[in-house]
């Protein structure tokens, strides 16, 4: 295990008893075995035996006690704690489910205007059997991978190839799986020459107009207006632990408590977790992951995400394609919190007299909130 | 008369050293100059020696870049709720009260309904006294109003942007602000009217991410600080000083992110120009 997590050390422990123990036992068995074929003393076979059977007993009590810490640390992570799975550096990456849940990838390449950034990815794919676009952000796992892949980063050309691919997809009525692990889009010179914000931007009223189905399922970290670029889905998906947020909560602490020391206290605050965003109706599907998070168990974790893409796509193929439009819009349109005030204390007393007051309601489209 | 008759008053802050007299007198930023605040703001906060642009107050805005009593705003009782019961060293609706009777405003969006030299015009900007002009649900839901409307009264729309970007403290739904937005412009696309986006000092963030560059016409006040990260963020990253003029309009223009700069007296004649041929 390369990096461990604080609260997993319990489980970790225990698991490392397990192993030690199942070791001993294929040694014994070993041993055993050597022994019996020499055709020597029966009695000390059988004493072997014995302590077989209690060292097996005692491998299954020990992986029972595994379990059930497992279920119990999990099943009560703090949002800080569940902000340290997210950013787990085993926890699978996009290439790593382009691998498990999708077949037949083939990577599409650059935004035909200035570079290709390796920070995105795109490519076509095949999700139990049928074409899709597959579009993520990429983290690497080395540092030699990480500089390559600038820490899952994307520069504008990042987003530029991504909106790019969206348009082919749509070109060929394939629908779009993005996938979303970013700290946010990057804040560079050559970033802000090149015209980041304008980038996004552009993703974002380009995703809005799509004519194919799409889905997005944050699977690590959603940072931001980074990670939103390739998130204005029909369908927003969230593996169980990970997160998405305005800023990460070392930013928010350090702006408004003043201090980066506050992240645990700012990851409350901002309600970050898939829970908390189902609440307030940004997420549509919580993906269950493997005890112990995605990290533990790939091959069930790409499981589940394919089992979840391929639930949501067989519904959205069936729209026509204004259907899918409007239904994105519909969705985007709800999000937020507002309130109709009275006639406000702070308005100009010639306003409130009537007469001449130039001053009429809000129109009806305005929403409550959605929660 | 109009509600709209209302104007902010000139803030100068109390600055020790410079002993300017509060409200009669005005420093300016970019000279050092002193003229008579009256005079700067008959020059729409403008420096009268150097054309230095000062920001201006939300109302005072539409005041004057509208045409004269022509002016309806709409959604102006729209007020924020705390849906994620946010709270840092204050409490989120706290922080809402005390920028309202600071900004006097009860947000930081203005929209409006209005003319342009007699032209039917949607016309919407921030208030960057109220909480640095961030963005959360009730800006997001005024700017993609200002979609709508334009789409249903068949109007040309001007946004004049001046905020920092995304609301912090109204969390996820502040950064969804930047989708809805989008995809509102997305359909007003469809109007056949343009949509003018007036970028002002400073527009950064997920508000500069997302409508605020998705004009069909990109207009800069001069000198205006506009992208994605703030300065003192790519410093930390890059940990390198950043060259003098960058991010600013100048900047822009040169990297192609934007049409022109235009200053903020000429910018009724510019745009009816630009609606003259568009619309
Ligand atoms: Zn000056």
């Amino acid at each position: 295990m390369s990096r461990e997590l604080e609260f997993e050390r319990p489980v970790l422990e225990l698991e490392r008893q397990i192993e030690e123990l199942r070791r001993l036992a294929a040694g014994r068995d070993q041993l055993a075995a050597t022994v019996a074929d020499e055709g020597r003393l029966k009695k000390k076979k059988k004493a072997d035996g014995t302590s077989m059977m209690q060292l097996e007993s005692q491998i299954l009590r020990l992986e029972e006690q595994a379990l059930t810490l497992k279920g119990q640390i999990f099943s009560r992570l703090s949002r800080w704690q569940i902000v340290q799975v997210a950013r787990h550096p085993q926890r699978p990456y996009t290439l790593d489910y382009l691998q498990s849940a999708f077949a037949d990838f083939v990577e599409l390449h650059g935004d035909r205007n200035f570079g290709d950034d390796p920070a995105i990815v795109c490519g076509l794919a095949k999700l139990k059997g049928e074409s899709v676009m597959v579009i993520g952000h990429q983290k690497g796992r080395t540092t030699a991978e990480n500089l390559r892949r600038n820490f899952g980063m994307p520069r504008p050309e990042g987003y530029r190839k991504a909106l790019r691919a969206m348009r082919v997809a749509e070109r060929f009525g394939l629908p779009i799986v993005t996938l979303i692990d970013t700290p946010g889009a990057y804040p560079g010179i050559g970033a802000e020459e090149r015209g980041q914000a304008q980038a996004i931007a552009e993703c974002l009223e380009g995703m809005a107009a799509l004519k194919v189905p799409v889905v997005s399922v944050v699977i690590g970290e959603g940072g931001s207006g980074g990670a939103l670029a390739i998130g204005v889905a029909n369908r927003v998906l969230m593996l169980e632990f990970s997160i998405y947020s305005v800023i990460s909560p070392e930013g928010c602490a350090s702006i408004l408590f003043k201090d980066a020391s506050h992240a645990e206290r700012a990851a409350d605050a901002l309600k970050l977790t898939a829970p908390d965003l189902t609440a307030l109706g940004v997420v549509d599907q919580v993906i269950k992951e493997p005890l112990g998070g995605a990290h533990r168990d790939h091959p069930l974790a790409a499981r589940r995400l394919q089992e979840a893409l391929h639930t949501e796509l067989s519904e959205l193929v069936k729209m026509k394609p204004t259907e899918l439009v409007d239904d994105r819009y519909r969705r985007f349109r709800a999000l937020g919190a507002v309130t109709e005030g009275a006639v406000r204390e702070l308005d100009p007393p010639e306003a409130q007299k009537g007469g001449s007051t130039k001053r009429r309601p809000a129109s009806g489209k305005t929403k409550g909130a959605r929660t | 008369m109009s509600w709209f008759k209302r104007m902010a008053s000139p803030k100068v802050k109390g600055d020790e050293k410079a002993s300017v007299p509060t409200g009669v007198w005005k420093r300016c930023d970019g000279c050092g100059a002193v003229s008579v605040a009256e005079l700067v703001k008959q020059a729409l906060e403008t420096c009268p020696q150097c054309g230095y642009h000062f920001r201006i107050g939300g109302r005072d805005r539409l005041r004057t870049f509208l045409d004269p009593d022509s002016i309806y705003e709409v959604g102006a009782r729209l007020e924020p709720l705390d849906p994620l019961e946010f709270k840092d060293q204050k409490r989120y609706l706290d922080r809402v009260r005390a920028a309202q009777k600071s900004a006097e405003e009860p947000e930081a969006f203005i929209l409006a309904t209005g003319r342009l030299k007699g032209r039917p015009i949607v016309a919407g900007t921030f208030e960057f006294r109220f909480m640095g002009g961030s963005m959360g649900s009730v800006v997001g839901e005024k700017v993609t109003m200002a979609f709508e409307l334009g789409l249903e009264q068949k109007a040309p729309v001007v946004l004049f942007s001046a905020s920092g970007g995304a609301r912090m403290q109204e969390g996820i739904l502040s950064l969804m602000q930047m989708a809805k937005t989008s995809a509102a412009i997305s359909r007003f696309r469809e109007s056949g009217h343009p949509f003018v986006s007036v970028l002002t000092d400073p527009t950064t963030g997920g508000v500069a991410a997302s409508f605020a560059l998705l004009g069909d016409i990109i207009v800069a006040e001069p000198g205006a600080l506009v992208g994605f990260a703030g300065p003192r963020v790519i410093e930390q990253t890059i940990r390198q000083t950043l060259p003098a003029g960058f991010q600013r309009s100048e900047f822009l223009l040169d990297h192609g992110v934007i049409d022109m700069i235009v200053g903020r007296r000429d910018l009724r004649d510019r745009i009816a120009l630009l609606f003259d041929h568009l619309s």
